[in-house]
């Protein structure tokens, strides 16, 4: 297992590497000046423009640029946010906010996408089944923002039964919608995942073996069936972060929940350049650092995983 | 059954029951049957045609194939649907008004005519599409193919580009790049942007179907047959590794279609000039309460158009591999 954990952070490095640089080098090695451009179609304040400029090093050659932007990443430095503040303090107040509405909605979407999953599985062809399968269909096919606009017309204000917009301090109870709204998307592919592996483990030997020696289905179902089928959701996990920290842009911008996401979203639409590198750059590490947790945490599950090459 | 092509028992031998208990077998009741036999009255079969017979039974199969049918007719004719031009003739005092006479669905906040914007905003979402479809696809190919096909060092090279590339969400990416880009946004600038981040997945399918079909017997043969690395690979290795590539072809333009107009609605996409649903779903956002409609009518034909690709990708996967037709 150690072996195995070296590797895995050993692979890590080069694609961090390659990551930072892509980000530094989208921004900084694009013809025209940079910080300009990065204003968009405000006219930037010429003090905040020479401060970017000596932030980012711009008189120096690219490559020594990437490594001294590179230094004060390990430093935990990622910049001024546009007003100013450092983006790690930002990050340290909306972090939890974030971590909140995540955990929330990665227990919706496992619970619902298991358990309707284990049961369409389980009746494969019955009207459960393909009225699932027809819901998770259109789930995966609409846009975030559409789940997100519908959710809040439909539960805020037509019905009244949830907050349109989450009060300061976001309470667990005003999180409800949003974190829906999140898992839906990864709710149909959980969903999906499950029913395909549950089908596919259904029909193997072991479980016809546990029915045979006279195991009820109230033992088979959960301990033979489930249990084996689930690999295919852990990995999926890891990838869905990334449609996670996206869909939490959107989501905490629609819902205006004060996290990280809404913080990178109000930069998107207010054209603050450097605070949206900051932050991108700091999603997409967060991202790199769960994969490693979730391949070591399926190397543990999966013994066979580890001793792959 | 009078004549028998390969010279088995008649039937008046076979026929024939046995009267003792103790029946011995003629010694030609069991004749050398090759079984390899080419049946020539059997009709040609490949994967192709076995999916195409699939596919042709299933109503989801018409339903989207009708529904993008529709979709490319309205993009590229957007003239046959409507009179209306989208941008000019909008009268304020329309703002967020139902239905009239000759405006189906109504005004957006501008007093435009919503319905003609959705038509002419179709052609936007398809473009898009397909610019960043021909990206992925190529740039998936080239690099999935080599790395597969080669492996060694060409494919330690080649993954970890891609896994840098696959590590970055492409949204996120493709709003970093729309930020930089902000003076040059245009249908080809957008596309570019989501297309350099999202041809991993494509080279990932690609280079694992490669490593299953490369030790393929009739990959050796035309090694033994003398054939070059890079023909077995052109003439033989990729054409049998297409099919999944279709499949995440299909849904990678679905997807591009849902990032540009997630970026438009970020505010990062085309510019205000470019008729896009995602921008008019930006603009109708703040009314959600007072006239939802301008909101929901451009996301309905955003979504009935992602729905329509999602679909027939997925009809198209279950006809092409075997494994995923069981689920059904």
């Amino acid at each position: 297992m150690t072996g195995y954990i070296f590797r895995r952070i050993l692979q890590a490095i080069p694609v961090f590497l390659g990551t930072t640089f892509l980000i530094y080098f989208m921004v900084f090695a694009m013809p025209g000046d940079p910080i300009v451009a990065l204003f968009g179609d405000k006219t930037p304040n010429p003090a905040v423009v020479a401060q970017l400029r000596a932030q980012y090093h711009l008189d120096q050659p690219f490559i020594v640029q990437y490594f001294i932007y590179l230094g004060g990443i390990f430093r935990g430095d990622f910049g001024l946010s546009f007003s100013g503040e450092p983006v790690t303090a930002i990050l340290a107040r909306t972090f939890p906010v974030t971590a909140r509405l995540a955990i929330l909605a990665l227990l919706f979407e496992t619970f619902f996408g298991i358990l309707v999953g284990l049961i369409s599985g389980l009746r494969k062809g019955k009207l459960f089944d393909a009225s699932s399968l027809a819901v998770s269909l259109i789930l995966i096919s609409l846009p975030i923002f559409v789940i997100a606009f519908v959710a809040q017309y439909v539960f805020g204000v037509w019905l009244g039964w949830a907050r349109t917009t989450v009060s300061s301090g976001a309470p667990l109870q005003d999180l409800i919608l949003p974190a829906l709204v999140l898992a839906s998307v990864s709710f149909a592919q959980i969903m999906r995942l499950t029913r395909a592996s549950v089908i596919e483990t259904s029909g193997l030997d072991f479980v016809r073996t546990a029915y045979s020696k006279g195991l009820s289905s109230r033992r088979v179902i959960p301990v033979h069936i489930l249990r084996n089928s689930l690999i295919p959701v852990v990995t999926y996990l890891a990838t869905d972060f990334g449609v996670l920290l996206v869909g939490a842009t959107i989501t905490e911008g629609i819902f205006n929940v004060p996290g990280v996401g809404n913080t990178l979203y109000q930069a998107i639409i207010r054209g603050e350049g450097p605070t949206v590198v900051s932050f991108v750059t700091v999603m997409v590490l967060i991202y790199l650092v769960v994969n490693i947790l979730v391949d070591l945490f399926y190397g543990l599950l999966d013994p066979r995983i580890r001793y792959v090459k | 059954m009078s004549s028998n092509p390969t010279g088995g028992p008649t039937d008046a031998t076979r026929g024939a029951a046995p009267s003792s208990t103790h029946y011995v077998a003629a010694l030609d009741e069991t004749p050398l049957v090759g079984v390899d036999t080419v049946k020539v009255a059997e009709k040609r079969s490949n994967l192709w045609i076995d999916a195409w017979q699939d596919v042709r039974g299933r109503p989801m199969f018409w339903i989207s194939a009708a529904l993008i049918l529709v979709v490319a007719l309205v993009a590229l004719f957007p003239g046959l649907f409507t009179q209306t031009p989208p941008n000019n003739n909008c009268i304020l005092g329309n703002s967020n008004g139902g239905p009239a006479d000759g405006h189906p669905l109504g005004f957006t906040k501008q007093g435009c005519d919503i319905y003609s914007r959705i038509v002419h905003g179709t052609s936007t979402s398809l473009s898009v599409g397909f610019i960043v479809i021909v990206l992925t696809t190529t740039l998936g190919i080239l690099f999935g193919s080599f790395a597969g096909f080669y492996g060694g060092w060409v494919d330690a090279v080649l993954s970890r580009v891609g896994d840098i590339f696959f590590s970055i969400p492409y949204i996120l990416a493709a709003v970093v790049i729309m930020s930089v880009l902000s003076q040059y946004r245009s249908v080809w600038s957008i596309s570019l942007a989501i297309g350099v981040f999202a041809w991993p997945s494509t080279a990932r399918v690609l280079r694992s179907e490669i490593l299953r079909v490369k030790n393929a017997d009739f990959v050796m043969a035309s090694t033994a047959l003398g054939l070059s690395r890079f023909k077995i690979l052109l003439k033989h290795v990729l054409p049998n590794s297409i099919a999944p590539v279709i499949v995440i072809t299909t849904i990678s333009l679905a997807a591009a279609i849902v990032a540009e107009a997630s970026l438009s609605f970020l505010g990062v996409g085309l510019g205000s000039n470019i008729m896009s649903w995602g921008n008019d779903i930006n603009q109708a956002q703040n009314d959600l309460r007072t006239a939802p409609q301008t909101l929901i009518l451009p996301s309905i034909a955003l979504s009935v158009t992602v729905f329509a690709f999602i679909s027939l990708g997925e009809v198209v996967r279950d006809a092409l591999d075997p494994k995923a037709r069981a689920l059904r």
